[in-house]
């Protein structure tokens, strides 16, 4: 598998990482050492094995539906970059 | 000075007897981070006022008589940790005005025992990194040697506590983030069992993966933090319940008949001759002590840095989609739209090595790739932690070295993202298997420029790292093997020469 301009492109508009056209072709060779480096697993057979997601096989715990959060949006929306009437403002959407 | 090398046990004595007052240990470590901790670019924040006023409550505390084993004591945090009213950044620049409106479960911990929070310290920003180069900040330098690197990701704390900044401090492990700057800054590193620690309030990074832990200059006092940081927290969906145990009931233990495994694969062609030579001597010392020694198989161990950089990106593109300019942090003062402005945002806000993590996590997941990269990783993550399964059948512990060299120079890795990534060779397979590790300092070697490894040691020279492996919830047991260590030897209480 060889990464492209194209595919940096397409991943940083997926990561929603704007990357300079200038910037690209030094993102595509790093990436692509490093890719390197991670397709050295492909050599291994896995035929069979189950995949482990964590470490500690536990059930995720239930909990009652019950409230037990105090409103702290005050608090919270102080450190916001931009509020309005208890809103988060961002860029307008739709035209 | 008196105070300068002291343990955490032996402070609390002090404190105890008031013979000092909590204000006074404060003003006297506070003096010490606005000093030396400038010149190494150890902290991120401090804020003495704030301290102080934890300092004073304390002190009304042990008038009481109410003390427990850490109250009063000065502690610095890695700036990946939520305190309330401390700005957190994470050492990045999209974080670089967040203000923490709570406090992580650590945090919350270190508070109710009465200990005084001495201020935030550096870190690889989001804690990707191993050198401490990647921060917002500026690197950290390595208190033995201002040329070299303290290690990372958490090398503030490391260098924080090697340099007498601070009695002791925090840190999270990630694929070594603790073990890997304890051992390239001398100093005592635990990261625990996963899911012994809450992650609640703690910046994630790898969920599956990250996991809190103490430095301190002690096996005894990693115990004694052990003892606060542990513990059930239902704000955190992989925090396990469990007894409470005190980590420091086995410490006197004899550990005759311990039998140490020792994987073929950690001494293998790679490891620095002078890292080889201290690793060899802390063996042949726990062989004096009554251990036996035997060897253990870990095959799938030069698979753990390929399958932890799919994995750990993985996790990070996800978790770190948080961050968009909207609800805290950094926001681009220019911008056309909504999807501009996330863009502009992240790429203003992230520093490279984020990006490029957040990037390689993007693509492993996306639509026709995720069963070539996510799902081989996960399945041989598997491979990697039944080795581990394997090995503990024929020993109690696992030792090796903590890494391949001692502390390389600022700048020599820098450049080339997976050199870097190979100096967690030895750490990185502990994370995925979830097992706790630890580093202690067993000897110097030499890596500075045109010397080699010519030897004799003098006092100049790199610090080495014992890395200690145990079985799962094995923390207490592997304390107890380090302590009878230090019992032996004292390589842990040295000082980096002129830090006083």
């Amino acid at each position: 598998m060889a990464l492209t301009l194209d595919d940096v492109k397409r991943i940083a508009q997926l990561a929603r990482i704007e990357v300079a056209p200038a910037e690209a072709g030094e993102v595509l060779s790093r990436m692509t050492g490093i890719f390197r480096l991670i397709e050295e697993m492909q050599a291994v057979d896995t035929t069979g094995v189950a995949p482990m997601s964590h470490a500690q096989d536990v059930m995720q715990r239930l909990r009652d539906d019950v409230v037990t959060e105090s409103d702290r949006h005050v608090l919270f929306q102080s450190i916001a970059p931009q509020v309005e009437a208890d809103l988060y403002l961002v860029p307008k959407v739709i035209e | 000075m008196h105070m300068l090398n002291f343990t955490l046990k032996q402070l609390a004595a002090e404190l105890a007897a008031k013979r000092v007052s909590s204000v006074e240990v404060t003003e006297f470590f506070l003096k010490r981070i606005n000093g030396l901790g400038k010149t190494l670019n150890a902290f991120i924040s401090v804020d003495d006022e704030r301290s102080l006023a934890a300092a004073r409550s304390a002190d009304v505390v042990l008038a009481k008589g109410g003390a427990g084993p850490l109250t009063g004591i000065p502690f610095a945090h890695k700036d990946i940790f939520c305190a309330q009213g401390w700005r957190t950044t994470c050492a990045s620049k999209i974080l670089s005005n967040f203000v923490a409106p709570y406090d992580a479960h650590v945090i919350a911990q270190f508070n109710r025992a009465g200990a005084v929070i001495a201020g935030k310290t550096n870190m690889d920003e989001f804690a990707m990194g191993s050198s401490n180069e990647t921060s917002y900040y500026g690197p950290v330098k390595n208190p033995w040697d201002t040329a070299a690197v303290p290690g990372g990701s958490s090398g503030g704390s490391a260098a924080a506590v090697a340099a007498r900044l601070v009695p002791a401090a925090t840190g999270t492990d990630t694929g070594g983030s603790i073990r890997q700057p304890a051992a390239l800054s001398g100093v005592c590193g635990l990261k625990p069992t996963y899911g012994v620690v809450s992650r609640y309030g703690m910046i994630a990074f790898a969920s599956s993966l990250d996991q809190a832990g103490p430095f301190a200059k002690t096996a005894e006092d990693l115990a004694l933090m052990m003892n606060a940081m542990a513990g059930h927290d239902a704000r955190d969906s992989t925090s396990l319940e469990r007894e409470p145990e005190d980590y420091a009931r086995d410490l006197p233990l004899s550990i005759h008949g311990l039998r140490i495994g020792l994987p073929a694969e950690f001494f293998a062609a790679g490891m620095a001759p002078d890292v080889a030579r201290a690793v060899d001597q802390a063996v042949a010392e726990f062989r004096k002590l009554g251990c036996e020694t035997v060897e253990v198989s870990l095959p799938n161990m030069k698979l753990s840095v390929p399958v932890y950089y799919v994995l750990a990106p993985a996790e990070a593109s996800s978790n770190l989609s948080r961050f968009d300019g909207v609800r805290y942090g950094y926001r681009a003062p220019e911008y056309t739209d909504l999807a501009d402005m996330y863009s502009k945002t992240r790429a203003q806000g992230f520093g490279a090595e984020v990006k490029r993590r957040i990037l390689i996590g993007t693509y492993v997941l996306s639509h026709g790739y995720y069963d070539a990269y996510y799902l081989k990783a996960q399945k041989l993550r598997r491979l990697i932690a039944q080795d581990f399964v394997e090995a503990f059948k024929k020993c109690d512990v696992i030792m090796g070295p903590t890494t391949p060299t001692t502390a390389f120079n600022l700048g020599e890795k820098a450049g080339d993202p997976v050199q870097m990534y190979l100096s967690d060779i030895y750490t990185i397979a502990v994370n995925l298997a979830g097992l706790p590790g630890m580093s202690i300092p067993c000897g110097f070697g030499r890596e500075k420029k045109g010397e080699g490894s010519a030897l004799p040691l003098n006092p100049s020279d790199h610090p080495v790292g014992l890395q200690i492996i145990g079985n799962y919830f094995d923390e207490a047991k592997m304390l107890n093997v380090a302590h009878q260590y230090q019992q032996a030897t004292d390589w842990h209480m040295r000082m980096p020469p002129g830090i006083a």
